[in-house]
């Protein structure tokens, strides 16, 4: 277990065979950026796919050796060392595992080659299997099982050794059913509760980021965009991004100006007081966005901007309702029991809309 | 409901006339043969098994037989391993792959008697490069006269021609694993040895069983480089059953005997092929069979 630091890390990527004339073109697959996440944690990278994710999990494991930076461990600089002198866990999106030997054999291997006691290594191969449900699967040899069960052993691997100083997944639920799924995050949860190992969870899915992690790391073409728990992602987007990727429907980003304390979308005006301190003044703002997530735009028949619908969609637990508000589609998710208005107003939630300049969150002065 | 409609059976006739034409008849000639025995002028007298029952108790047989297996097996116990060496040491990438995989290809390209020519001249001690040059450090190499020369000019020139086979098999085998395996293993500490037995192994195993059965079947069957460099001595030290038959068959004129002999030499290879076939797969069967009686 330990506290992770990244320093100044960056990633490119070499292009192709070298030659002179690509080597510009090659963009950073992850840009300069620092970190620092405390020992015992669960965090989730969490991002569209080839935003860097991967990259930045290998760079921590050290399957890759950054272009540029260091990779501490609880004060120590590990840039230099192999994944086994770093001993990390790592578990892969695909099931990888060792054909010919048998379930228990794969889960037994990574501390038979750590050289330990034949009792010790029982009895955590013992455990592991239990905490999956594969005991009656033991003997079987790997290849035979299903993709599920293989995927199972490999995070079985990534779990059965409890020296780790941290324990990271790379989209390690793709190929499982979604039921599963479900059982299996818990169970992920549930082992970090009790063991308290540093995990690191890279996923493009947020409902699995949001679950899992007690912090959520956004990435965007290489870059953090916002590090925060999942309360912090969804009520304060730092980035147009996080708000729009956050989220489903994902945050209503609509342009606006903003005159005093007032965003005025076409010819309807919009307070921001609520939001952003009443003694809030524009003070020169260029390319200003409104945020607001669908959860906080209400109809209703009284009181509000007029208006059009343009499309509703039944999603079960609720109904996403699209409207055009002066020239820009809104989405509006209705609670349950709520009823859809005649001629809708809109209005928003008061305290609930964040203002962006330049894609950026403007704060709320203190 | 299925349909049976028998006129796919005229799309089968072309293929099965090829076959008939091309094995089944000049094989039945062979069966004929082996059955009777004849003088000349188109007469025929049959035999029974006669020439197989000479075929089986016949010193001269059993003594090629010997030799050629022999032969197989030094040439599987050296290629088998050297091969799978040669492609675990080929880059991966870049611009080696390509310099490599031409370089492997080249003996590969070049005719039977050619390799046995280049192999004979190459051992001569009064002209041949290697020949000449032992004979100058003052070795007593001559494959002409020494059964231990003769027979490591014969195996070092099949391993210098056919090793590439099995290094391209085992290489394609090779490319194929996805990187992850391996960073898998970095992850799991394993060595270098675990990495070969437990990753790199199991995926090559079936294009292995094809490099198998193939340097087998042709290292049994190998006829025109030993003939060529040595003609099947000194003696009758290089003479397989391959020269053997020849000789039985042309040089002898015993079309009987010949007949018989080469019967029996499929049939070992085919034995000797399923023998190899069953032992390596073997493995694959007892696995699907656990697996059956658990569901």
């Amino acid at each position: 277990m330990a506290t992770i630091e990244l320093q100044a890390i960056a990633h490119q990527y070499e292009s192709g065979q070298g030659s002179a004339s690509s080597d510009a073109a090659e963009p950073f697959a992850v840009n300069t950026l620092d970190q620092c996440w405390p020992d015992g944690g669960a965090y989730a990278l969490l991002g569209p796919s080839g935003c860097g994710k991967t990259t930045l999990l290998n760079i921590i494991s050290g399957l890759l050796h950054p272009t540029a930076g260091s990779v501490l461990f609880d004060g120590v600089d590990v840039t230099a060392r192999s994944p086994e002198q770093r001993n990390i866990a790592q578990v892969f999106q695909f099931p990888v595992v060792y054909e010919t030997l048998t379930v228990a054999d794969n889960l037994a291997f990574p501390l038979r080659n750590r050289g330990l006691p034949r009792l010790d290594i029982d009895s955590r191969v013992a455990s592991v299997l239990t905490m999956l449900g594969l005991q009656e699967k033991a003997n079987l040899k790997a290849r035979d099982l299903s993709v599920d069960d293989k995927q199972k052993i490999s995070l079985g691997r990534g779990l059965v050794r409890t020296d780790v100083k941290a324990i990271l997944f790379d989209e390690p639920l793709t190929v499982i059913d979604p039921h599963l799924k479900w059982q299996l995050r818990t169970e992920l949860k549930k082992i970090h509760q009790q063991f308290q190992h540093t995990m690191i969870y890279v996923t493009h899915d947020q409902t699995e980021a949001l679950t899992f992690a007690d912090r959520v790391i956004v990435m965007h073409e290489g870059s953090i965009i916002q590090v925060g728990t999942p309360q912090e992602l969804f009520e304060k987007p730092q980035h147009t991004f996080v708000g729009r990727f956050i989220g489903s429907p994902g945050m209503n980003v609509i342009p606006c100006v903003v005159e005093g304390a007032t965003a005025i979308v076409g010819e309807h005006r919009i307070s921001l007081h609520a939001s952003l301190g009443s003694d809030f003044r524009n003070s020169g703002l260029q390319n200003t966005e409104l945020g607001i997530r669908p959860e906080y735009v209400r109809l209703s028949q009284e009181q509000g901007l007029p208006a059009a619908i343009t499309a509703i969609e039944d999603v079960g637990k609720h109904v996403v309702v699209r409207v055009m508000l002066a020239g820009h589609e809104l989405k509006a998710i209705l609670r349950e029991g709520e009823l859809i208005p005649q001629h809708p107003k809109v209005s928003f939630e008061p305290g609930k809309i964040n203002l962006y300049e330049n894609a950026h969150l403007i704060e709320a002065a203190e | 409901m299925k349909t049976v409609n028998n006129k796919a059976w005229l799309m089968v006739l072309p293929v099965l006339l090829l076959v008939g034409l091309s094995a089944i008849i000049p094989l039945m000639t062979v069966v004929n043969y082996s059955v009777q025995d004849t003088f000349g002028n188109n007469e025929f007298f049959w035999v029974g098994t006669e020439w197989f029952q000479e075929i089986l108790h016949s010193e001269r047989f059993h003594n090629a037989l010997q030799r050629t297996l022999l032969f197989s097996a030094l040439i599987l116990a050296i290629e088998i391993p050297l091969g799978i060496g040669i492609a675990l040491a080929m880059p991966k990438r870049g611009i080696g792959v390509s310099v490599c995989l031409v370089l492997m290809a080249l003996p590969l390209l070049i005719p039977w008697n050619v390799v046995g020519t280049i192999w004979q001249v190459f051992g001569r001690i009064d002209i041949g490069l290697l020949g000449h040059g032992l004979a100058s450090l003052g070795l007593d190499y001559n494959y002409t006269q020494n059964t231990f020369d003769a027979w490591a000019t014969i195996i070092i020139m099949d391993v210098w021609h056919w090793t590439s086979l099995v290094v391209l098999l085992c290489y394609s085998g090779l490319v194929a694993i996805p990187e992850v395996y391996y960073q898998a293993a970095r992850i799991d500490g394993a060595s270098r040895w675990a990495v070969f037995r437990y990753i790199q192994l199991p995926k090559i195993k079936r294009v292995l069983l094809i490099a198998v059965l193939l340097r087998f079947m042709d290292s049994f069957m190998i006829y025109t480089e030993p003939f060529v460099v040595t003609g099947g001595g000194p003696g009758n030290a290089t003479t397989f059953l391959s020269i053997d038959l020849v000789q039985t068959a042309v040089g002898q004129f015993d079309l009987g005997p010949a007949a018989a002999m080469s019967l029996i030499y499929f049939l070992i290879i085919l034995l000797l092929c399923w023998v190899f076939y069953t032992v390596m797969t073997v493995s694959d069967q007892r696995a699907s069979a656990t697996k059956g009686r658990n569901h």
